[in-house]
């Protein structure tokens, strides 16, 4: 019942409110003198989706109390005379202080109210007077609104479905082993790969209906499309959820108590998933020995493979290097186990 | 009596052959690899380019684009099919499209345009790339005007708007100095969180714990004799933290330790209390682990560790201000970095007493001897 209901609130909830993008930035705001300019800009800077301003204040000293109660992440301080200065010199001064405790917020935030800023400079100066001016021309592929989902749906699919399958399977071998009902297995006729492969069997039932109830998620509730051809997206996915089943037998033959298994298949794996897998991180940009150690976390590729189909809108025939890693590295896991598979007890 | 329970717990901890090794090596794995991991910093976008015109001032624009050090050149295309290709294959994030006469045009006063196409399946890399762009498009739209415009006719300065900025706390905008210390707090969740979980269900599964409830331990002391040791891991954990923080990234708080300790010994109940309640329900070790594994990815994802909660729709946020994880996330960065202290830490203290007197009631309150 859990193993259903897991993944239906997980991907509702994580779809809606994982998001990268800074909105509703708390700004407070130090106007030593008010004039014309100084609210328009404030106006502006209110009226724009990624700030409120909240607080305005009037010293220089108030600046750090509002930080440390983070009653906002940015103060905006203007110059005194702004107007004044601006009409007569040409020239106002702005400082933007910002709590840089998260650096990716930061920057987004400052270089947003420098646009805003810059935007009441471009009004002042009324149509610009350059004849020679290159316009680029900005197209957003595959996501044009920018959507973060778009982004997350992916990650959290691949997330979830490694994560709950070798959760599932890493008990399987090793509770036998505890209950002894091994004994009973091991004196049977039946070949191991039979063993495995019927242990695996049940589970890879009950992820299908978790990957269809994602799937299904995901397309009605969060609106993320699939582009390309829904049969290589369930293609690919099944044979993911065949390796992440491989993968928790694998810890299975390897352990020799549930209690092992379950923390090497639960947190083990929960932080090299989230972390290496380009699913809220990109890889691209670590250092290049954690690049290589991501190349064998099976969730990068199945991320991947699942952007291209269901995002970029591509076909099979673009995914076949992930196709490949994937199918590999189950051939890998079902044999290590088969290998590691001690047919005698102790 | 509590004495010899906890001398039974310590020595089934001990005696376990995973579970002390675990207990060191997690913190060391986790806090020597992730930190260089957890990075949004987008840096090196590849560019592919595509040039109709071929040029002087193609060239130079192209020059200039990748003499930034946003970009990275790694695909020349003949057409725009070619290159959106190479995106197609994750060989480049961007494309920028230079349309045949573009000089000419340009001289002429008819205006150049450039193409840009961005990738963004990941939004706001997509934009972070484009905006980069956009903004050295401009830098040399700057430039050329010197070049072609007769000195007299350039239009006299507008008035401009200084701005300079400053970034507190963080000001060199490490984002390892922002991860660190969350991730002790991970580290912290998915030790005490998992490892009380585990230990009762264990006990029922070997059918120790018969043995227990026939004995006159009352229920409470049964509870607390699970809870010390963990309370204990706890502190040896987030003192292995500390030093690895400091011997690794330099990172020293700027509050006090005795801050976080105080905030650490009231987490860590919480979160062993909540593992406590849900072993006590659990009957078997793996729907135990699976509840225990649901709560954490809830906790973690909404914790404003990878995503800040601000951005967060209103109901989420509201879900947020009920995680546990939340509230130590927010206390451990900010005296990490801002130097908090308790008086201005106090919501998140009152919080999180709530939470462990909530959960630690609970547990043993559904702890029933009758099985």
């Amino acid at each position: 019942m859990i193993l259903l209901l897991m993944p239906i609130i997980q991907i509702i909830l994580f779809g809606f409110a994982l998001t990268t993008e800074v909105k509703n930035t708390e700004v407070a705001v130090l106007v030593p003198t008010n004039d014309d300019a100084t609210s328009r800009i404030i106006d502006k800077i209110n009226a724009s989706a990624y700030f409120d301003v909240v607080a305005k204040i009037h010293t220089t000293s108030e600046i750090q109390p509002i930080f440390r109660d983070a009653k906002a992440k940015l103060v905006m301080v203007f110059e005194d005379h702004f107007a004044e200065r601006l009409r007569e010199t040409g020239k106002a001064h702005i400082q933007l202080i910002a709590d840089a405790t998260d650096p990716n917020a930061a920057t987004s935030f400052t270089f947003y109210a420098s646009n805003i800023i810059a935007s009441y400079q471009q009004e002042l100066a009324g149509p610009v007077a350059n004849p020679y001016q290159i316009v680029p021309e900005v197209k957003m592929l595959y996501n044009p609104q920018m959507i973060g989902a778009f982004n997350f749906v992916p990650g959290v699919l691949g997330m979830i479905m490694l994560l709950i399958c070798a959760m599932m399977t890493s008990i399987a071998i090793v509770r036998e082993k505890e209950m002894g009902t091994m004994e009973i297995l091991l004196v049977s006729p039946m070949k191991p790969i039979y063993i495995i492969l019927s242990k695996i069997t049940p589970y890879f039932v009950l992820s299908c209906v978790n990957f269809a109830t994602i799937m299904l998620l995901s397309v009605f509730v969060l609106k993320v499309p699939i582009a390309g051809s829904f049969i290589s997206l369930v293609v690919v996915s099944l044979l993911y959820i065949f390796l992440s089943l491989s993968l928790g037998l694998l810890v299975s033959t390897m352990t020799d108590s549930q209690q092992a298994a379950m923390l090497i298949s639960g947190m083990g794996l929960m932080l090299p998933v989230m972390l290496l897998s380009g699913m809220i991180f990109p890889v691209e940009n670590m250092p290049i020995a954690l690049q290589w150690l991501s190349d064998i976390v099976p969730a990068k590729w199945y991320i991947s493979a699942v952007k291209s189909i269901m995002i970029k809108g591509l076909g099979i025939s673009s995914v076949l290097k992930e196709v490949a890693i994937l199918s590999f590295m189950s051939i890998v896991m079902i044999g290590i186990s088969l290998k590691k598979f001690k047919i005698r007890l102790e | 009596m509590i004495k010899y329970l906890l001398k039974k717990e310590f020595k089934q901890i001990l005696r376990n052959s995973f579970l002390p090794r675990m207990i060191f090596i997690f913190p060391f794995m986790v806090l020597m690899v992730f930190p260089w991991a957890a990075s949004y910093e987008i840096k090196n976008l590849n560019l592919s380019v595509i040039d109709n015109d071929h040029s002087t001032y193609s060239q130079q624009l192209i020059q200039k684009i990748i003499s930034s050090n946003y970009f990275k050149l790694t695909d020349v295309s003949p057409n725009y099919n070619k290159a959106l290709k190479s995106i197609e294959r994750n060989q480049s994030d961007i494309i920028i499209e230079i349309p045949a006469n573009f000089e000419k045009n340009l001289v002429n006063r008819q205006g150049g345009k450039v193409m840009i196409s961005a990738n963004a399946v990941n939004g706001m890399k997509g934009g972070i790339g484009m905006t980069y762009l956009n903004s050295i498009v401009m830098d040399f739209n700057a430039g050329i005007i010197h070049d072609l415009m007769p000195a007299a006719q350039i239009p006299s300065a507008t008035p401009t708007i200084e701005i300079d900025t400053q970034y507190r706390f963080n000001p060199h905008l490490n984002y390892r100095v922002f991860m660190v210390p969350a991730l002790m707090v991970m580290i912290l969740t998915l030790l005490c969180g998992f490892l009380p979980a585990i230990s009762i269900v264990f006990e029922k599964e070997r059918g120790t714990m018969e043995q227990i409830n026939v004995s006159p331990v009352p229920k409470s002391t049964f509870i607390l004799a699970k809870l010390i040791p963990f309370w204990i891991i706890g502190f040896i954990v987030i003192s292995i933290g500390f030093l690895i923080a400091w011997a690794v990234y330099g990172l020293i708080p700027a509050g006090h330790f005795s801050t976080i300790y105080l905030f650490a010994a009231i987490y860590i109940l919480t979160v062993s209390g909540l593992g406590i309640v849900i072993s006590n329900y659990a009957s078997t070790l793996q729907q135990a682990m699976f509840i225990v594994f649901f709560f954490m990815m809830l906790f973690i994802m909404l914790s404003g560790l990878y995503t800040p909660i601000d951005s967060m729709p209103e109901w989420a946020k509201w879900i947020a201000a009920f995680n546990p994880l939340k509230h130590f996330m927010v206390v451990m960065r900010s005296v990490y970095l801002k130097g908090s202290n308790p008086l201005q830490l106090m919501n998140d203290l009152l919080a999180l007493i709530g939470f462990a007197l909530f959960f630690n009631i609970w547990a043993v309150l559904s702890y029933k001897k009758k099985s």
